[in-house]
């Protein structure tokens, strides 16, 4: 692996031909964790639906562990929280993940399964039916999908929103053990603090460009509107 | 084979979610039968004439209660985003649409299967006669209804009217199968055998299938990929 | 610019020609005039139909947008001409017949064409962003125009398994001097056809521009 697990190089995305994205250019270095940090419609969204290989560059490339994110191989080693939790309400908890299990080829789907059902604290309700769950198991089961195959790079639209306390706890414990792990991780935020926190690099992207790229400080965390306001367009 | 498994991952899950709610099953069976009551209603079972071209009304039961289970294809993947799981999983475009195509495929052909007694019953005709030669033609024009929906069923699943674009974007694909389809059932409703002029819409038949099978596969990928 | 006005020129040439000589050419029934424009109607959108099959190819593999407008123009314009096929056929089969439609092969294949032309244009205006707009048009476009010549052979077999009277005899029975004006008609409709697309083509180039600089002003 080289020491970019996530690379974007010059990719624009046109919608028609207004570009959404504009010569957008960022590594992420592995075992970091990238705050993508930014308001609505600046573009947050759109590149990370291009780094999980969701959709295509107009021009530039993106690679992850070296491949185009939209290759089968590279696909296996990726991890995505968007804003749907993506399971079958109609199925159990345990069914989910087993169903993910097999549609990643791991050996062993129902041991993954049942690992990562403990994990989030969901082994007593794993043969309940998604529809009855509550939000935050809800939540906590979209993080073991995520998790299930071991990929090591996430990438995560939002995660923190509208988490129930267990659940953030839950997803805070699953990304440290992943980073520490040398895992690569790519939050977009609104949710300045907890992601911050976890943060080892930050960038602001706005109408489409990055605006700013380096590491988190103290002083991010500390006051979260630093960032727009000091390289933000108001 | 690799490429099987995953196909049987897919149909799997899209069948055993269907078997928990059976929304798009008993949905299609009731409007398959509602259909068959109007038809009864519009062409007089009872007399000899309908009696001779009603295995061509069955294809219009086929063909409306098979866009309901089509709709629902794709439809199913919607809440909570499921469709960028499935995507962003490291199984190929072909292998999802095969799944999803052979899980349509079942269910509507069960619905086929009830829906066949009943026009028998309805129309008093004894359908039955040119038995396998009539499965044959039911799996044949099933499946190309089939492989068209599916791929339709993710084209349209995020389009504004989407029950309404999917008949019509695919029905009139569809016309030279149910021309085939129609014409062979209704030879076979009324006993007849398949010979000589009429095996051409046999010859049809597989050939749109694998025509319209091959495009779809191939253009699978560009769908959910846009 | 230069090159339309030209087209424009010429074919207004070749109209006026047409027109003139066909009263010298004409038979019992004047109906049979129609046939200069029923004729040539047809073959031009088939053309158009293999040009848009051509261009929405081009598109999905090369993702430039001015394949997708050459798809969208051309099949327009193709639906206009299957529209006067339809109609003239339609009106010959009045006078001849007395009744204003019948299935016979050529009819119906021309009004199947013309709904599965019809589905692509309404495709299109079910979608609103661009790129997904023209990929899944150029997808439609292909399922459809492989579809064409299906539809034709199918119908076709149709109507000879259960055979129908026949209305035109086109083929073989025509004097040789009508033969030509039938080919001059047919160049006529088909710089018609040149023409049209191009003014289409003009529109949706605008059409873009104004959604570029839609797109920017919410986006400031």
């Amino acid at each position: 692996m080289g020491a970019a697990a996530v690379d974007c190089a010059g990719v624009w995305k046109f919608y028609g031909d207004y570009p959404a994205l504009r010569d957008i250019s960022i590594q992420v270095s592995e075992g970091h964790c990238l705050a993508l940090i930014g308001r609505n419609g600046a573009g947050k969204t759109t590149l990370l639906r291009i780094l999980a290989g969701f959709s295509k560059p107009g021009k530039g490339h993106v690679h992850i562990g070296g491949q185009d994110p939209r290759e089968a191989e590279a696909r296996r080693h990726i991890g995505c929280i968007g804003h749907g939790i993506a399971l079958y309400d109609e199925l159990s908890a345990i069914e989910n993940l087993r169903l993910f299990g097999r549609l990643y080829e791991l050996p062993d789907p129902e041991k993954s399964a049942r690992e990562w059902l403990e994990r989030t604290g969901l082994e007593r309700v794993r043969d309940g039916l998604v529809r009855e769950f509550s939000r935050g198991m809800r939540q906590r089961l979209a993080v073991a999908r995520a998790f299930l195959h071991g990929p090591s790079v996430l990438l995560l639209d939002e995660p923190f929103t509208a988490l129930d306390d267990r659940a953030i706890v839950v997803l805070q414990t699953v990304l440290r053990d992943a980073l520490a792990a040398g895992r690569t991780v790519v939050i977009c935020t609104h949710q300045l603090r907890e992601a911050l926190e976890l943060a080892t690099d930050v960038a602001l992207i706005s109408r489409g460009r990055i605006a700013f790229h380096g590491e988190r400080t103290a002083e991010m965390v500390s006051d979260p509107g630093w960032i727009y306001a000091h390289h933000g367009d108001n | 084979m690799r490429f099987a498994r995953q196909v049987l991952v897919i149909l799997a899950k899209d069948l055993r979610a269907e078997m928990r709610t059976k929304e798009a099953i008993n949905a299609s069976l009731a409007f398959a039968l509602v259909i068959l009551l109007i038809l009864s209603f519009a062409f007089d079972p009872s007399e000899e004439t309908t009696r001779e071209i009603s295995g061509g009304l069955l294809w219009i039961v086929f063909t409306f209660a098979g866009t309901l289970v089509l709709n629902r294809s794709f439809a199913r993947e919607l809440p909570n985003d499921c469709l960028d799981a499935l995507i962003a999983a490291p199984v190929p475009r072909a292998a999802l649409f095969v799944g999803k195509a052979l899980a349509s495929f079942v269910l509507i052909l069960a619905v086929e299967i009830v829906a066949l007694p009943v026009f028998g019953i309805f129309y008093n005709v004894r359908w039955a006669r040119q038995f396998w030669p009539l499965i044959l033609v039911l799996l044949l024009g099933t499946w190309g209804l089939t492989a068209i929906g599916t791929l339709f069923s993710a084209l349209t699943v995020n389009i504004r009217l989407r029950e309404v674009m999917l008949p019509l974007l695919v029905y009139p694909l569809m016309i030279p199968l149910l021309l085939g389809a129609m014409q062979l059932s209704a030879l076979l409703v009324s006993g007849q055998p398949i010979t000589g002029d009429m095996t051409v819409w046999l010859r049809l038949l597989v050939g749109f299938d694998i025509i319209f099978t091959a495009l779809s596969l191939a253009l699978m990928d560009t769908v959910l990929m846009g | 610019m230069f090159v339309m006005l030209a087209l424009a020129a010429i074919l207004l040439v070749r109209h006026l020609y047409m027109i003139s000589v066909l009263p010298d050419e004409l038979q019992q029934g004047q109906i049979f005039r129609i046939i200069f424009f029923h004729v040539p109607a047809a073959i031009a959108a088939m053309c158009g139909s293999a040009v848009a099959l051509v261009a929405s190819v081009l598109f999905l593999i090369t993702r430039k947008f001015k394949y997708d407008a050459l798809a969208v123009a051309v099949t327009e314009v193709g639906l206009a001409f299957l529209a006067v096929n339809l109609v003239t056929g339609s009106i010959w089969a009045r006078v001849i017949w007395g009744v204003w439609w019948a299935w016979d092969a050529r009819l119906t294949s021309a009004l199947v064409c013309w709904i599965l032309y019809a589905g692509y244009l309404i495709l299109r205006q079910a979608l609103e962003e661009p790129t997904q707009r023209a990929t899944f048009a150029a997808v439609y476009s292909i399922f459809a125009f492989t579809d064409v010549p299906i539809v034709i052979f199918s119908i076709r077999w149709w109507r000879t398994l259960h055979p129908q009277p026949v209305f035109f005899t086109k083929s073989g029975s025509f004097p040789a001097d009508w033969t030509f004006t039938l080919v001059l008609n047919l160049l006529a409709m088909s710089l018609l056809y040149a023409v049209l697309t191009m003014i289409r083509l003009r529109q949706e180039h605008t059409m873009r521009e104004i959604d570029f600089l839609r797109r920017e002003a919410h986006a400031v």
